[in-house]
């Protein structure tokens, strides 16, 4: 991946492009862009139909008569069914089995309603379901093979001018009128028409007379962040001119109304191509050469209807591309070279939604890709380039990468900490809607949802704000610990330690306005971070305020640093008692610090006198050498053994032997008065 | 109820005997001498007797300096402030006017003045000087030994100093000389924090920072050892004084040549201030030394305030800070602290308000410290000026320094419970380098009681610490 980092071109084409046979004379080549199938017919069909889909699965061929030329050709999207139209009035239907036989010999057709009806095209909605768009209006139909028969289902009447259909999203959009301008959208359900609201499409200039100039090459149905949406090259903008051409996005609301929301300024004309890659809208200017990339996710201008877009990087060609020869014989021996580059941007270039391009000529279907580690060093805010990375597939690494050269402790990134901390709340914002979608199928909908007599609707589901998520552990094992572990290695860099404290702070203040719980191995690095350059008095304020929250490792650390920082003895205690499940290492650390006698306190105070082990605290009195702390503590058990037991005398398996007879040999004369007048001395 | 006397300063000197030890150079072993009009002849005396006292004593226990002095009327206390150097103040000890057999005599009250609290007055004076201008060596290498020079920095400075030492409210708290922490969510602590280091990051020459709100510390990027100083700078001194002026000057200033820059709270209380008449200059920034026990540095100490939250910036020294400094102080300062000390006041609020449904009964007082990180907290004081506002009688305040002199018997935990003829409890709990005593009013009261209602308050008290009962 070296060499990607060292070039600008943030396009490129499919590495392994679907090859076809290029059209000729008596090979026609067709596109179905549901199935994203290329037919190359041959003299008609008779010599043969190869047909290439992205998959094995849909890549078949196949011979058929040749009833006259071939207008459209399209399989359902089950494969089972073919229609062919080679008229203008009817299309013809052959059932098709993949295993062995192919095309059925029986061939059935289908005309369109009324006499002077022109059939504009076909398109498969559903398996067993086509739709026929004609200059009157759709017709649905379902297709019924084993009858080898169709029946009409439903149908809308329309002039209509032309159509475009978005497969994803099974819908139609018919253009009437005399301009062309007014949009039907229809919404195909199976057995079923929904008509949406009609809409005008603003037009830049008004042509006098009137006549068509709305065309169906400068309209493209696409689905943006969720949203269906119409896509309108226009190449004149209204009012203004020499501002070259803009796109206009109208999205579809809730399936019912389409609005004007976004516009593109491409501030160039000529001709244009757009493709949709990863939700980014792609612009292909022939005459340059080069393609833009916007994002309408992005900020722009808004004047609160429609917001007004800027390429989010400078205009670069796609990746050149060379295409590997097929295995000619002798080519190789010759030591000709086995690859051609092809010529981008060509005049027989097709382009297709979502991001498919074919060049008809050489046979290729390629699909266009997004390369994001260009990107990264073409978006300069680095703010706006993660958010523009969290909405890409498979963007994580690359994320990772843009966070290691930001959050990297040098006296260039000390200034960014303002950016920084945008940046976290961004990520964590992200993260944040993870966390919930993850809590919402934690607590499951109902099995039974659709019995349940329950009224409390189910709360919409929420959406996750991107694909990506950075979340504590990622930042934690690829960001922080390694900048951790540098500063250890290199001793102080000018600012270093401070960076690194002040970075992850930073971070669990975005966390924490969140409201996203702070894993511990992230306290931890805060503390080691602050031991390191040893701002005790700083660790102890941000303890004194639980920014890091209590738990027994950190108790254990804290212990660990009292030969540092005397303080963090007194506050690994507090932490202790804080958790209150940790009696049992309260008496440790404090009979380590032979406080014998308050520690008997509090085992008193926190009511387990009974439990504990009499030989501990007879051992750490009689290390301590104080005769009197070591008689108290004797007669503190002796006490217990006659409440429990009835006698002083201690249990064999306390094991209290050698501290009887340390008792016997210090207070021999068994006079509890003398023994007092030690205690009072 | 007969008149008392006040403790007043009978007089404060500095000397070091390594200087003049030659026949008729003793004057110059004197290096500041108050009051000023004292004749030569009686300062020598003095110095002559604090030089004698100080050897004669020290023949006894030579690791345990000489302290104070006892007599009748004046009590006398020393304090080695740097190897050589000694500090002597001399108070007067109050005293009450009474009529015995028809004759008027004096009866002085010795148990008025108590060794430990002045005795932290004196070492606060060197402390507060050492802040503003170094420590005693460190000026003499300045100056390669030019005493004259030390003896100007003295005069400057004390001669205005101990016109301030408040002698009649000294009481517990300076023996702590303890910090108070604001009470803060973490949230909202981690905004200031982030903030602090916001400023550090963005204005390279800003050392350290400190936070405060009100008369509370919230951060502070200094030693607890200087911090300590300089609070005491903040909330008795500087900050008292120039809410006095803003007060005097009735609403908030403004800039007056631009509406629109004010729409933040910010301004300079040590700087220029007025930042858009370039003629006033850069106004009054003073320069401290801290960490002087390691390596002293110095920095400026900028103090900008907005609404009640006060920031303390510790600029490099060696720097020379100009307007323009100032000016981009105030524009990235102003809006973000107007905006964090809201949220702050907010969260304080909160917490105010959850506190006055707890505590039904406020009759119990107490006094917390810490001396791990100074902290400290009184309820005893009604507010941190040091102007005798106090819930307590004074003799009540006393015990409580009292005790405190006691808990060397202590050892690391220990309690001491006193009652006293007017009813009064005092309870002085010391436990794992923490102290709290608490003062109860109640009249027919026993142990038991008391010891419940002690553990009452700390139980709601000190509930996030380890403290042994």
């Amino acid at each position: 991946m070296a060499e990607d980092i060292s070039d600008d071109y943030y396009l490129e084409l499919s590495a392994t492009p679907v090859r076809f046979e290029s059209v000729s004379k008596v090979t026609n080549v067709f596109f179905d862009d549901s199935n994203k199938q290329v037919f190359a017919v041959r003299s008609g069909g008779v010599t043969g139909v190869i047909v290439k889909g992205p998959t094995d699965q849909i890549t078949t061929s196949f011979r058929m008569e040749d009833k006259g030329p071939v207008l459209s050709i399209k399989f359902s999207p089950d494969q089972h069914v073919l229609a062919i139209q080679r008229t203008k009035t009817s299309v013809e239907f052959v059932n098709f089995t993949t295993d062995g036989e192919g095309l059925d010999s029986v061939e059935y057709s289908q005309s369109c309603k009324g006499k002077n009806t022109v059939i504009l095209g076909f398109v498969w909605t559903h398996n067993n379901e086509i739709v026929f768009v004609t200059d009157h209006g759709v017709e649905l139909f379902q297709v019924v093979p084993e009858k080898h028969c169709l029946k009409a289902l439903k149908s809308h009447s329309l002039s209509v001018n032309w159509f475009v259909f978005c497969p994803q999203n099974c819908l139609l959009l018919l253009s009437s009128g005399t301009l062309g301008n007014q949009m039907q959208p229809l919404y195909f359900k199976p057995g079923n028409i929904i008509k949406l609201t009609k809409f005008e499409i603003e037009l830049g200039v008004v042509p006098k007379p009137a006549k068509l100039c709305l065309l169906e090459r400068d309209v493209t149905l696409a689905t943006l962040y969720g949203s269906p949406s119409i896509v309108v090259l226009r190449h004149q903008p209204r009012g203004v001119t020499g501002q070259g051409a803009e796109i206009v996005i109208y999205t579809i609301q809730k399936m019912l109304t389409a609005k004007m929301s976004h516009i593109l300024r491409l501030d160039m004309s000529g001709r244009f191509a757009i493709n949709v890659i990863d939700n980014l809208i792609v612009v292909h200017h022939q005459a340059s050469k080069t393609s833009m990339l916007f994002d309408i996710n992005m900020a722009g201008e808004s004047d609160g209807f429609v917001t007004y877009h800027q390429p989010i990087v400078g205009m670069q060609p796609i990746k050149p591309f060379s295409l590997r020869l097929p295995m000619a014989t002798g080519s190789q021996m010759l030591g000709e070279p086995a690859h051609i580059s092809c010529e981008l941007y060509s005049p027989n270039w097709v382009v297709f939604q979502p991001n498919i391009v074919i060049d008809a000529k050489i046979g290729c279907l390629w699909y266009v890709g997004l390369r994001l580690h260009p990107l990264v060093n073409l978006i300069q805010d680095k703010c706006l380039l993660v958010d523009f990375l969290l909405q890409r597939k498979d963007s994580k690494p690359v994320i990772i990468q843009v966070l290691q050269k930001i959050l990297e402790p040098s006296e260039k990134n000390l200034s960014h900490i303002v950016a920084i901390a945008e940046l976290f709340d961004h990520l964590n914002d992200v993260y944040r809607s993870f966390l919930e979608v993850e809590m919402q199928s934690q607590m499951g909908t109902p099995a039974s949802s659709g019995l349940s007599v329950s009224p409390a609707r189910p709360s919409a589901p929420v959406l996750p704000k991107a694909p990506v998520v950075i979340d504590q552990s990622d930042m934690y094992t690829n960001v922080f610990s390694r900048f951790a572990d540098r500063h250890t290695k290199d001793g102080d860099v000018v600012g270093g330690g401070k960076f690194v404290v002040w970075v992850l702070l930073e971070y669990i203040r975005s966390l924490t306005d969140f409201h996203i719980p702070v894993q511990h191995y992230l306290h931890e690095l805060v503390i080691n971070s602050l031991v390191q350059h040893k701002a005790y008095y700083q660790l102890h304020q941000l303890l004194q305020y639980h920014v890091v929250s209590d738990s027994k490792p950190l108790a254990c650390l804290l212990l660990s640093l009292e030969n540092l920082y005397p303080a963090a003895h007194q506050l690994a205690l507090d932490m202790l008692k804080r958790l209150s499940t940790a009696n049992e290492e309260i008496i440790e650390v404090l009979l380590s610090k032979q406080q014998i006698l308050p520690a008997l306190r509090f085992v008193r105070s926190v009511g387990v006198v009974d439990q504990v082990s009499a030989r501990k605290f007879l051992e750490a009195a009689k290390s301590m050498g104080d005769s009197a702390i070591f008689y108290a503590v004797f007669k503190f058990f002796e006490q217990r053994n006659q409440r429990l037991k009835g006698s002083t005398a201690f249990s064999k398996g306390e094991h209290c032997e050698t501290y009887v007879q340390y008792y016997q040999t210090l207070f021999n004369n068994n006079d509890n008065n003398a023994a007092c007048n030690i205690l009072e001395n | 109820m007969t008149s008392k006397s006040e403790i007043n300063l009978q007089n404060f000197y500095v000397y070091n005997s390594a200087f003049g030890q030659s026949d008729g150079e003793e004057d110059k072993k004197i290096l500041f001498y108050y009051p000023p009009k004292t004749d030569f002849d009686t300062q020598m005396k003095n110095v002559g007797l604090s030089e004698a006292i100080v050897k004669f004593t020290d023949t006894f226990s030579s690791d345990q300096l000489c302290e104070a002095l006892h007599t009748q009327k004046s009590r006398q206390l020393y304090y080695q402030a740097e190897g050589g150097f000694w500090m002597v103040m001399t108070v007067g000890i109050p005293f009450v006017t009474k009529v015995k057999d028809g004759t008027e005599y004096f009866e002085y009250q010795s148990d008025d003045v108590q060794d430990n609290v002045y005795l932290a007055v004196l070492r606060q004076s060197y402390q507060m000087f050492r802040l503003f201008k170094g420590s005693f060596t460190s000026i003499l290498s300045n100056s390669r030994g030019d005493v004259i020079h030390l003896k100007h920095k003295l005069d400057h400075f004390f001669s205005r100093y101990l016109l301030t030492l408040k002698l009649n409210h000294s009481d517990i708290l300076d023996i702590f000389q303890g910090i108070q922490f604001l009470p803060l969510d973490k949230q909202t602590f981690l905004h200031v924090q982030c903030f602090v280091n916001l400023i550090e990051a963005t204005f390279a020459q800003v050392k350290y920072t400190a936070f405060l709100y009100n008369d509370q510390l919230v951060w502070s990027g200094l030693e607890p050892e200087d911090m300590q100083v300089v609070y005491r700078y903040l909330v008795t001194s500087l900050l008292p004084a120039h809410l006095e002026t803003e007060l005097q000057g009735g609403s908030m200033p403004r800039h007056p040549s631009s509406p629109f820059l004010s729409s933040h709270y910010g301004r300079f209380v040590t700087g220029p201030a007025n930042l858009q008449d370039a003629s006033g200059g850069t106004g009054k920034v003073p320069k401290v030394y801290v960490n002087n026990d390691a390596t002293p540095e110095i920095y400026h100490l900028v103090v900008y305030r907005a609404l009640s939250a006060t920031v303390c910036l510790f600029i490099e020294g060696s720097l020379h800070l100009n307007l323009d400094l100032f000016k981009r102080l105030d524009i990235f300062l102003g809006p973000q602290l107007t905006t964090l000390v809201s949220e702050v006041a907010e969260q304080c609020g909160r917490q105010a308000a959850g506190i006055n449904a707890n505590s039904l009964d406020p009759s119990p007082k107490f006094v917390y410290f810490n001396k791990l990180n100074l902290a400290q907290k009184s309820t005893v004081h009604l507010d941190s000026r040091r102007t005798g506002n106090v819930a307590v009688t004074p003799e009540v305040l006393r015990l409580l320094a009292d005790i405190n002199a006691d808990k060397a018997r202590m050892s690391t935990t220990g309690e001491t419970i006193l009652k006293t003829m007017t009813d009064y409890w005092v309870v002085g709990k010391v436990s794992n380098l923490r102290e709290f005593y608490v003062v109860i009013h109640q009249k027919n009261a026993n142990l038991i009681e008391i010891n419940d209602e002690v553990k009452r308050l700390s139980d709601s008290q000190l509930k996030s610490i380890f403290f042994h009962d």
